[in-house]
């Protein structure tokens, strides 16, 4: 087990000689991806001419499937195969292998309970898309409808406390509180939003004897690969899953679905290739979603602003079958000092599609209350909201007392209100116009946590002097192949143009995939470890070859750089060494697994929000002005995809603050919003001037390399300071996200 | 999706008579609303007859000092047109709020008049519907959707008109030009092309089975100030909450009922010397929200109070 002691040392990476590093290099695939030629999971051409399936959707939220009538659509034109709960083959259980992180156990694609509005409980292949599609329309179904919950704010009675999930208490919460000179508690309530990725769900599968291959998109390799074998009731060594590229991600793609497990098990039964695709419409109903939170923050501070008493407690909702906790409380564990503190959740089971994880689950919710209550807080005491932060800055982690690995929330905040001009702002509600709109400032802080997760990564040169990383992660379009390329260029000293990154292939040495913003930090790791065994095997190589000018040098004093290996001033080019020493190449594998003592700190990413909005007083409209963010991130690989990360990060916390939100009908269980024409995120007109800047950091108790995640940090806050800006524009208090027309219009006098 | 036949006329004589041809028949214009549709299985039609390359596709001046937008003039045409910016400018503001550049590109005059709703319960093939099976019932009453009408909605249908191009033209006193299968033609304003949804919602315009819209004729502009303004819940791209236009002492409102609607209450009284707000109040007064679109009452009066105001025609002059 290493140590975080061995991280402190100097790398090639905290070297940086070529200066790869932080530099903001070109997307690795970007020229792929912007002509089209980058071939997601359905448009991957099989070996043989696919056919294409079709999945029907039940329109009840529960009950049973009692009967099916598919001869109509086994006769329509072109049809191959129709399954409903009737005729679907058998599918093993799925539990034992799957990872509990990205994985949770679901029903059997097309199984006769219904538990949701949209659950597939039919699926026909034809032989072209069209013709599956009529001969869909042809299937008759009929239910049983049983009664169920769909509502949440109809359900709270029913709240419980999440299996093994105790509530935290620091101190006596209860008493600090009553006794406290300023006290808060207001409730605030974020909505059910949907993932809205560009690329639906998607696979391409085809059989060779026993063994499946399927290209799909989807962001934990392993985990889809163990799902499908569980699912075929075959040995995983029989699936390769390949998953090149991912329009899309967010945490919506953490799990396998019915795309995946229908395409192979169609392409079984026909002997041919199968592609799937969810509609648009399946993406909403029958994938994830962020739950709703109701989160009751209390407040209590001494008249100078420092919190004695400090609770968040989160109620949220999960699909009955499908446990799931949105935590809301968690970060706030680690935010603000006050010796009194309660947090916590609750869950409601309702019978909608199920909850799961969406960019930054439980940060993204949660800090869309405290954040406000701050600034709530801050009036009340007439301080600013900056000052009242800065008040409450902890020295160690205030529920568990540890040193911080690193925090710069403080220079975040100061950074940036003298940045933004937050001097300017008028603490006074309503004051300020511009035309017809007013005008106000809102900041907020953001905090997220940092991972590291065991992984593993090869690298091979091989005798023209290519370097191929070869890694079973993913690249949901973050630009994790454009920082593994830099980490092994930079690692081994040659230039980017020399190496090639191959990912999303279950035969590739594992890592978990993308999400948590834990991608980078892992699967970069293991990248850096696989290249440092490189730099090994090479320097062993050349220091053992008697027709190397390195031979009997000593392998420690090796170094690499231009695309050489040198002792001092003797060196040669590594294609040179390869082609002679070892012409098919050599090959190796790291691997990272993370420091029994990094949990001896408290690890985090931060932030500070700020943001400048106009309210429109006839419509009640809220427009962006200008939003600006400072993060310390750690060491950051690529200025350009860490900022596209950060600033896109922001971009949902827009979304969040004023236009995602969806809402279930009561009486069918059904989103209102089905499409991207009626789930509204940002569009580029909403966005007018936003940007981000990294303080300088390197955190050696994150990884051998000091960097941290940053795909996650920019929501986390975003929407408060927007909320907050509002606020200080009209005087409109408004609790419930996301802040629309309708509900600012009704807020306004 | 069910197969279909796909022609191309060379003219409206011949279009028409494909229209007549095969019993479930469609225009097709850029087929921004009709494709998509289609896709959903909510359109099925039998021959889709692509109007798009008829010669209808010219903005000319009009004896009168009016102009005459052809049937398939694009979206981004009109909105471009100079004489349309200046003669028209409510219009081209109206065009320009709707939809993105990509759509208003492919998006024609004719078939912008003829998008079919946008309410959630329409689009939703799960749900009854009066529009897509007469008779099913309406799932939007009662429903969560709170995009729908507030004024002449019906037992049947709660729906909106969903254009932001038809309120303007609606507020400019536009008249409709209309061919028919018979070689006659006819004309009609805008304001009577839309009908309220009644008992019939899936009858959405007095088009006649054999007729197809040739142009939309712009009469010369009214005397006073133009301007169309929309709320929506993002800053592009999305259909209005409620729209205004007023052109002169003419008021029409968009997003509140199936069709545009004529604020004639408003203009009577504005007429009578009322103020902005009282004009708004007083047509307003003639609103039934139901529960779900209530904020459509705040929104629409001030924000056509501010339209009236902007554009000066509340003042005495």
């Amino acid at each position: 087990m290493s140590s975080v002691k061995d991280w402190a040392a100097p790398t090639p990476i905290s070297e940086n000689r070529s200066g790869l590093i932080g530099k903001g290099v070109d997307r690795y695939e970007g020229r792929l991806k912007v002509t089209g030629s980058a071939p997601f999971a359905y448009e991957v051409e099989a070996p043989s001419k696919p056919a294409y399936g079709v999945l029907i959707a039940s329109p009840i939220a529960r009950g049973v499937v009692t009967s099916a009538d598919i001869a109509q659509a086994q006769a329509s034109p072109g049809v191959l195969l129709v399954w409903t709960p009737d005729n679907v083959p058998a599918q093993g259980e799925r539990g034992a292998k799957i990872n509990p992180r990205s994985q949770r156990g679901a029903n059997p694609a097309l199984a006769d309970r219904v538990e949701h509005f949209g659950q597939h409980v039919g699926f026909v292949v034809a032989d072209t898309l069209e013709n599956a599609k009529a001969a869909a329309a042809l299937v008759r179904l009929t239910y049983e409808a049983t009664p169920a919950d769909l509502i949440f704010e109809d359900n709270l009675a029913q709240a419980d406390q999440p299996e093994g999930e105790e509530d935290v208490r620091v101190g006596d919460f209860e008493a600090a509180f009553a006794g406290a000179a300023v006290r808060l508690d207001e409730t605030y309530v974020s909505p059910l939003q949907n993932h809205a990725q560009m690329e639906p769900c998607a696979t391409t599968a085809w059989w060779d004897g026993d063994h499946v291959t399927v290209h799909t998109s989807i962001q934990m390799v392993k985990g889809g690969q163990h799902t499908l074998a569980e699912t075929l009731m075959i040995p995983s060594t029989q699936v390769r899953l390949i998953t090149r590229y991912i329009g899309g991600g967010f945490g919506g793609k953490g799990q396998a679905y019915d795309d995946l497990t229908l395409a192979a098990l169609a392409a079984r039964a026909l002997g041919q290739p199968v592609k799937v695709a969810y509609t648009r419409q399946q993406m909403f109903q029958a994938t994830i979603h962020r739950p709703a939170v109701h989160m009751r923050v209390r407040l209590g501070a001494q008249a100078d602003g420092r919190l004695d008493a400090f609770a968040l407690e989160a109620v949220t909702h999960c699909r009955r079958e499908a446990p799931f906790t949105e935590h809301a409380a968690n970060f706030a564990r680690s935010l603000y000092a006050a010796p009194n503190r309660l947090t916590g959740h609750r869950l409601v089971k309702l019978d909608i599609p199920a909850a799961g994880p969406m960019r930054a689950p439980g940060e993204a919710s949660g800090m869309l209350s405290l954040e406000c209550a701050m600034d709530e807080l801050a009036e009340q005491l007439g301080l600013d909201p900056v000052e009242l932060r800065l008040r409450n800055e902890p020295e160690t982690d205030p529920e568990t007392g540890k040193p911080f690995s690193t925090r710069q929330l403080v220079r975040c905040m100061t950074e940036g209100a003298q940045r933004f001009g937050w001097d300017r702002r008028n603490p006074t509600p309503g004051q300020v116009r511009d035309g017809r709109w007013l005008v106000g400032l809102g900041m907020a802080a953001a905090i997220r946590g940092n991972f590291l997760l065991p992984a593993k990564a090869g690298v091979r040169i091989d005798a023209d002097g290519t370097i191929t990383l070869r890694q079973g992660m993913t690249d949901i379009g973050t630009g994790t192949y454009t920082i593994l390329a830099q980490i092994t260029a930079e690692t081994l000293g040659v230039p980017l143009s020399q190496v090639k990154v191959e990912l999303g292939d279950s035969d590739f040495p594992p890592a978990p995939g993308s999400g948590g913003q834990f991608g980078a930090a892992t699967a970069g790791s293991a990248a850096f470890a696989a290249g440092m065994n490189l730099r090994k095997a090479l320097a062993e190589l050349a220091t053992g070859d008697p027709n190397s000018p390195l031979y009997g040098d000593d392998p420690e004093l090796v170094s690499f750089g231009g695309g050489n290996i040198a002792v001092d001033n003797r060196a040669e080019p590594l294609d040179r060494l390869v082609a002679r020493a070892a012409p098919d190449g050599v090959y190796v594998e790291g691997a990272i697994t993370p420091a029994a003592d990094a949990r001896d700190y408290s690890q985090h990413t931060y932030g500070a929000h700020f943001a400048e909005v106009g309210v429109d007083p006839d419509t009640g409209e809220v427009r962006l002005r200008r939003m600006f963010g400072v993060f310390a991130a750690g060491r950051i690989l690529n200025a350009k995809t860490a900022m596209s990360q950060i600033t896109g990060g922001m971009i949902w916390g827009v979304g969040t603050a004023l236009h995602e939100y969806n809402e279930v009908d009561p009486r069918y269980g059904s989103f209102i919003a089905q499409d991207l024409a009626g789930y509204h995120v940002p569009a580029h007109a909403d966005i007018v001037d936003l940007s981000a800047m990294f303080l300088d950091e390197v955190d050696d108790k994150a990884n051998p390399m000091g960097i941290k995640g940053v795909g996650e940090l920019g929501i986390a806050g975003a929407g408060a300071a927007i909320a907050n800006a509002v606020y200080n524009a009209s005087g409109a208090r408004i609790r419930s996200y996301p802040l629309t027309p309708e509900k600012v219009l009704a807020a306004l006098p | 999706m069910k197969p279909f036949t796909y022609e191309r006329p060379k003219d409206v004589t011949s279009a028409l008579a494909m229209m007549a041809e095969v019993p479930g028949a469609r225009f097709l214009a850029g087929g921004t609303n009709l494709v998509d549709l289609m896709k959903l299985q909510i359109e099925q039609p039998t021959q889709l007859v692509d109007v798009s390359r008829l010669p209808l596709g010219e903005i000319e001046e009009t004896p009168g000092g009016g102009l005459r937008l052809g049937a398939v003039t694009t979206n981004s045409q009109v909105a471009a047109d100079l004489r349309v910016r200046a003669r028209y400018p409510a219009l081209a503001q109206a065009i320009l709020s709707g939809a993105s550049g990509q759509l208003r590109n492919k998006a024609t005059t004719a078939g912008n008049l003829l998008q079919r709703t946008r309410c959630a319960y329409f689009y939703d093939t799960t749900k009854p519907c009066n529009k897509r099976q007469p008779g099913a019932g309406c799932a939007a009453i009662g429903g969560i959707y709170a995009n729908t009408a507030v004024f002449g909605a019906s037992e049947a249908c709660i729906a909106t008109h969903p254009s932001d191009m038809a309120v303007a033209m609606s507020a400019l006193d536009a008249q409709v030009e209309i061919a028919s299968q018979d070689g006659q033609s006819r004309s009609l304003a805008l304001e009577d092309l839309h009908r309220l949804p009644g008992e019939t919602p899936h009858i959405e315009t007095n088009l006649q089975p054999g007729e197809m819209i040739t142009a939309v004729v712009l009469p010369p502009p009214a005397p006073g100030g133009q301007i169309y303004r929309k709320a929506r819940e993002r800053a592009s791209y999305a259909f209005a909450i409620g729209s205004v236009a007023v052109v002169g002492g003419r008021v029409a409102l968009g997003a509140v009922a199936h069709k545009p609607w004529r604020a004639k209450v408003a203009e009577q009284a504005l007429a009578g010397g009322a103020s902005p707000a009282e004009a708004m109040a007083a047509e307003m007064a003639g609103a039934q929200a139901d529960g779900h679109n209530d904020f459509k009452l705040k929104l629409m009066a001030r924000l056509g109070a501010a339209c009236l105001t902007t554009t000066g025609a509340g003042d005495d002059q």
